[in-house]
């Protein structure tokens, strides 16, 4: 989780990503960061995010994108 | 029952409103182009004409229903608007015959020479100022070009909307009433500009032959006409201009021989009318002017008394007291276009009219 | 047949009047029949490529969904006896079966789109190809019949196919309700691009009659045609006009011409979605927004997310997402970190595939290079303010201007200029004209030779500047007011005869401003041909 939060405040210093929750329905991650986002995911953790993954709801918290990076780090084992 | 009310009056404001832009918005012509509020102005006079006159310029600028009372006590109306389609005089014609039965009808056959719809303005002026019967509804549906949309008879303020920009003081003077332009259908014009001397012959064209939907509405005049008892003169006015090919003339003369019709060419009895191109034309040749106009009605007058029996209904106390109306605005406005000739040069006054 | 015809109205009419007379259960299949009338008689032969695509649409989606359900038993019931390696076979076989289909749908519906609407297209840039070898006899253009709104249903279509390929919702079983999907008629000219899963939770549903929706609906497309009919027409004429004669109108007059045709592409578009929401709106369906006041955007981003918003997002989840999130651009994003470094390393990837969103939406607007310019031109702005980011965060630290009315204005005052600037390409004939008259702004300004009368030759009086002056007033007031809310709620809750007053104002003057009719040409939709 720590990681993940370093990489979200990498793309936005001046937010806050513990408690935020509406990343994308609030127009802070905007498409150009959430592709940033699932590189910089696929080089730290090693999973790869499909293109129908990269929904609002899997994107608008630091927790929802954690939960997305852990599932499909259990899908891989 | 108060919502009720809210409701009956939103609907009672909605239509009103529509309907008093619609009156500001439609043209009043009643300064410039008159041609357009001629229509309208027969609803308004009494009905048992014994002569009706269907047809374009020719005839509203070429006969004086005026002189055939006072000379002849012919009870005449000219139904005439300017570039009169047939099928436009054709229902012109039913829908007299709904209000009235007189004992002749002359057409002009001029407009023969159409096939085919010509032009939204003109088309607006001859239909505009019909009442709403079916012969309307059928005038416009066979009068439409492309352009236009029924819709737009229906709703005239779709039509006219675009005005609003060019409103004056007469849109709002004639929101609920108009002048009378014409003299039981005549248009007046006292001035004079002769024709040329040497008049040229029309410029050959590729095809002599009247049009189908021009024979159609012909021969459908003529059945009205026979169905209803009333006599139908085909009449050729003597004007120089547009050129009366004769081809052309030979296909009326066919028609009304093969019709058992009454076809009178009066530009072959221009010496016999009297007709002086120098001081009987307003402009070279094209239309009649006042005099020439009384001539013509005298002519015509005469043939219409002698040859086809048209009573004398002088005498008649009412009509005699219409006629002495009309004629006494058709003196003044001799009276009031010869001052404007003098002071100005021109007919028309310093208001336009 | 336009929005604005006659002839829509009537058929609007009489749609609505039988929408509520059908009994609930019948209305969709109504609205169905209405649609392909709708169709119909624009062009009859345009039926039969919308059911081409209806139709393959609808049985591929529903294969593979049906497969995909199949699976799923399946896979329930022996999963507990197969090995990790069996279930990873076994989900990949059934992986590549629905990617064989889903991508036989798509590459089929979007070659009809390719070889209608761009066939010319290739066959013009082939010519001028092989005259630059001096080859003069080049191939004849081909007569091809381009359907009205492929382009929207198409992505329409495809969008649908690509949630059911990616498992997002089931296939809709009744291929009749997802024919009315595809060509529902409000929306069939023109767009928004509607996404199955927004769209589907009202276009099925028995509507009763409901004042509300059906007088909002109503105040809706009503000011859809005060745009359109009042704004955009009459200052359409100034447009074409300086547009036509470039030799007479260049300098200061290009620079009119960009603005008016801001105005008028704007009250063209949102007048014509205005009347497509509305229209389904009186039906009780809902139709997804297509603009959220874009000439108040920050910058071109926020632009984008703003304008014409159900294209935007189509590119961004179904082209931009894809790409970037593929296989070959996380490899390429490995690769050129390891080369350039992390910072510019991991902009590669971005970039490149929103290269490929602007050219592909350069193109979906236009079979020509001054689109393919334009949408590029959007890339190549996009990619300046990124990068210009830093020193925008550095200026901020310095000045404190940032949240002031005066940095507002300046921001929505820039947007609008680039994106003025940038629409040029779809006004002049070709690429290299419009970039001379876009030059032409600052080398021939002339400004003191400027000439207010020259306004007037253009086609229009000083009466229909000032309409349009005045309407860009109601324009703005009603923005202004739609930031706190919907402005037709705020009507709602006034008392009656306001009310009253304020619809009753408005359909007057849409009635006697609007620029219809025999005295104005009316102009088409400006999106009709996308």
């Amino acid at each position: 989780m720590n990681e993940l939060l370093e990489i979200l405040s990498d793309l936005h210093p001046e937010v806050d990503f513990s408690t935020a929750t509406n990343l994308v329905d609030g127009g802070i991650l905007d498409s150009f960061d959430i592709v940033s986002l699932i590189s910089e995911i696929n080089e730290e953790f090693d999973v790869t995010i499909g293109a129908a993954e990269l929904t609002p709801e899997n994107f608008n918290s630091a927790e929802a994108i954690y939960e997305l990076i852990k599932a499909k780090l259990d899908d891989e084992d | 029952m108060k919502k009720l009310l809210a409701i009956v009056l939103s609907i009672v404001i909605t239509i009103s409103g529509l309907w008093f832009a619609t009156r500001l918005l439609m043209p009043k012509y009643m300064s410039g182009i008159l041609e357009g509020a001629m229509i309208a102005e027969y609803y308004d006079d009494p009905t048992d004409h014994n002569v009706v006159f269907i047809g374009d310029c020719e005839l509203y600028e070429n006969i004086s229903p005026v002189y055939l009372w006072e000379n002849f006590g012919i009870n005449s109306y000219i139904r005439g608007s300017a570039q009169q389609l047939i099928w436009q005089s054709y229902y012109l014609a039913e829908e007299t015959i709904e209000r009235e039965h007189p004992d002749v009808i002359v057409f002009n056959v001029l407009s023969m020479k159409y096939n085919t719809p010509q032009n939204e303005a003109y088309n607006r002026m001859t239909l505009d100022g019909m009442k709403w019967s079916s012969s309307k509804v059928d005038s416009i549906k066979a009068s439409m070009t492309e352009e236009e949309s029924y819709i737009e008879y229906i709703f005239p303020i779709l039509r006219y909307h675009s005005r609003w920009s060019d409103l004056n003081s007469d849109d709002f003077k004639y929101l609920f009433h108009r002048d009378k332009v014409t003299f039981n259908g005549y248009y007046m014009r006292v001035d004079e500009n002769p024709a040329e001397d040497n008049i040229p012959k029309g410029r050959p064209i590729l095809d002599y032959q009247f049009g189908d939907t021009s024979y159609e509405y012909l021969d459908k005049l003529t059945k009205l006409c026979k169905d209803n008892d009333i006599e139908l003169i085909l009449v050729k006015a003597p004007s120089l201009f547009p050129y009366w090919y004769p081809q052309w003339d030979k296909q009326m003369e066919d028609y009304a021989a093969a019709n058992d019709l009454t076809y009178i060419n009066f530009l072959e009895y221009q010496d016999s009318i009297g007709l002086d191109w120098d001081k009987d034309t307003y402009d070279g040749g094209l239309h009649l002017n006042l005099s020439g106009a009384e001539k013509l009605s005298e002519y015509f007058g005469q043939i219409l008394s002698n040859d086809f029996n048209v009573p004398d209904r002088r005498g008649e106390e009412k009509l005699e007291k219409y006629w002495d109306g009309v004629t006494e605005r058709y003196d003044a406005e001799i009276q009031r276009q010869t001052t404007n000739l003098e002071k100005y040069g021109s007919v028309h006054g310093p208001d336009g009219k | 047949m336009l929005f604005t015809s006659y002839e829509f109205l009537g058929f609007l009419l009489v749609v609505f009047v039988m929408y509520y007379l059908l009994p609930g259960r019948a209305q969709w299949s109504f609205l169905l029949i209405a649609s392909y009338a709708f169709y119909f008689m624009a062009d009859p032969r345009y039926l039969i490529f919308i059911m081409i695509t209806t139709a393959s649409t609808f049985l591929a989606a529903k294969s593979i969904s049906d497969h995909k359900a199949s699976f799923d038993v399946w896979f329930k019931e022996h999963k507990k006896e197969m090995e990790k390696e069996e279930k990873k076979a076994a989900k990949a076989k059934e992986h590549s079966l629905e990617k064989k289909i889903f991508l036989c749908c798509l590459l089929f519906n979007l070659g009809i789109l390719a070889v209608t609407k761009y066939t010319n297209f290739t066959i013009s840039n082939i010519n001028s190809l092989l005259s630059a070898f001096g080859r003069a006899d080049g191939l004849s253009f081909v007569d091809l019949v381009i359907p009205m709104g492929i382009s929207f249903y198409t992505f329409q279509s495809m969008g649908y196919l690509i949630d059911v390929y990616n498992g997002k919702f089931e296939a809709q079983k009744n291929p009749l309700k997802f024919a009315l999907f595809v060509s529902f008629f409000p929306q069939l000219v023109q767009g928004p691009i509607s996404r199955y899963a927004d769209l589907s939770q009202t276009l099925y549903e028995e509507h009763r009659f409901n004042w509300k929706t059906v007088s909002f609906g109503l105040e809706r497309i009503l000011w859809g045609f005060f745009k359109k009919l009042v704004i955009a027409d009459r200052i359409l004429v100034p447009v074409k006009a300086i547009i036509a004669d470039t030799d007479a109108y260049s300098g200061f007059y290009v620079f009119a011409g960009a603005m008016f045709y801001a105005l008028e592409l704007y009250c063209d578009f949102t007048g014509g979605i205005d009347i497509t929401i509305g229209v389904a709106e009186t039906m009780g369906i809902k139709v997804t927004e297509n603009f959220i006041r874009p000439y108040f955007s920050k910058n071109i981003k926020e632009y984008w997310n703003r304008w014409h918003i159900t294209m935007g997002t189509w590119f961004t989840d179904y082209i931009f997402y894809p790409i970037s999130a593929s296989q070959f651009m996380m490899k390429l994003s490995k690769k050129s970190r390891a080369r350039l470094g992390n910072n510019l390393g991991k902009r590669v990837p971005v970039y490149l595939s929103s290269f490929i969103v602007w050219f592909t939406t350069g193109i979906w607007h236009g079979a020509s290079w001054n689109f393919i310019v334009w949408g590029l031109g959007n890339f190549v702005v996009i990619m300046i303010s990124q990068e210009l980011e830093p020193f925008y965060r550095w200026f901020h630290s310095k000045v404190n201007v940032a949240g002031t009315f005066g940095w507002k204005l300046f921001q929505v005052i820039r947007t609008v200029l680039i994106m003025s600037s940038l629409r040029m390409f779809d006004c002049y004939r070709d690429v290299p004209l419009t970039i001379k008259m876009f030059g032409s702004i600052f080398t021939d300004t002339h400004l003191w030779q400027f000439n207010p009368e020259a306004f007037v030759a253009m086609g229009i009086t000083i009466d229909d500047y000032i309409v349009v002056f005045v309407g860009l007033i109601v324009l703005v007031t009603v923005s202004l007011l739609q930031r706190s809310g919907s402005v037709r709620e705020k009507i709602a809750a006034t008392a009656a005869p306001v009310r009253f007053i304020i619809w009753y104002v408005l359909f007057m003057a849409t009635l006697i401003f609007g620029a219809y009719g025999i005295g104005y040409s009316a102009s088409q939709f400006i999106y009709n041909q996308f």
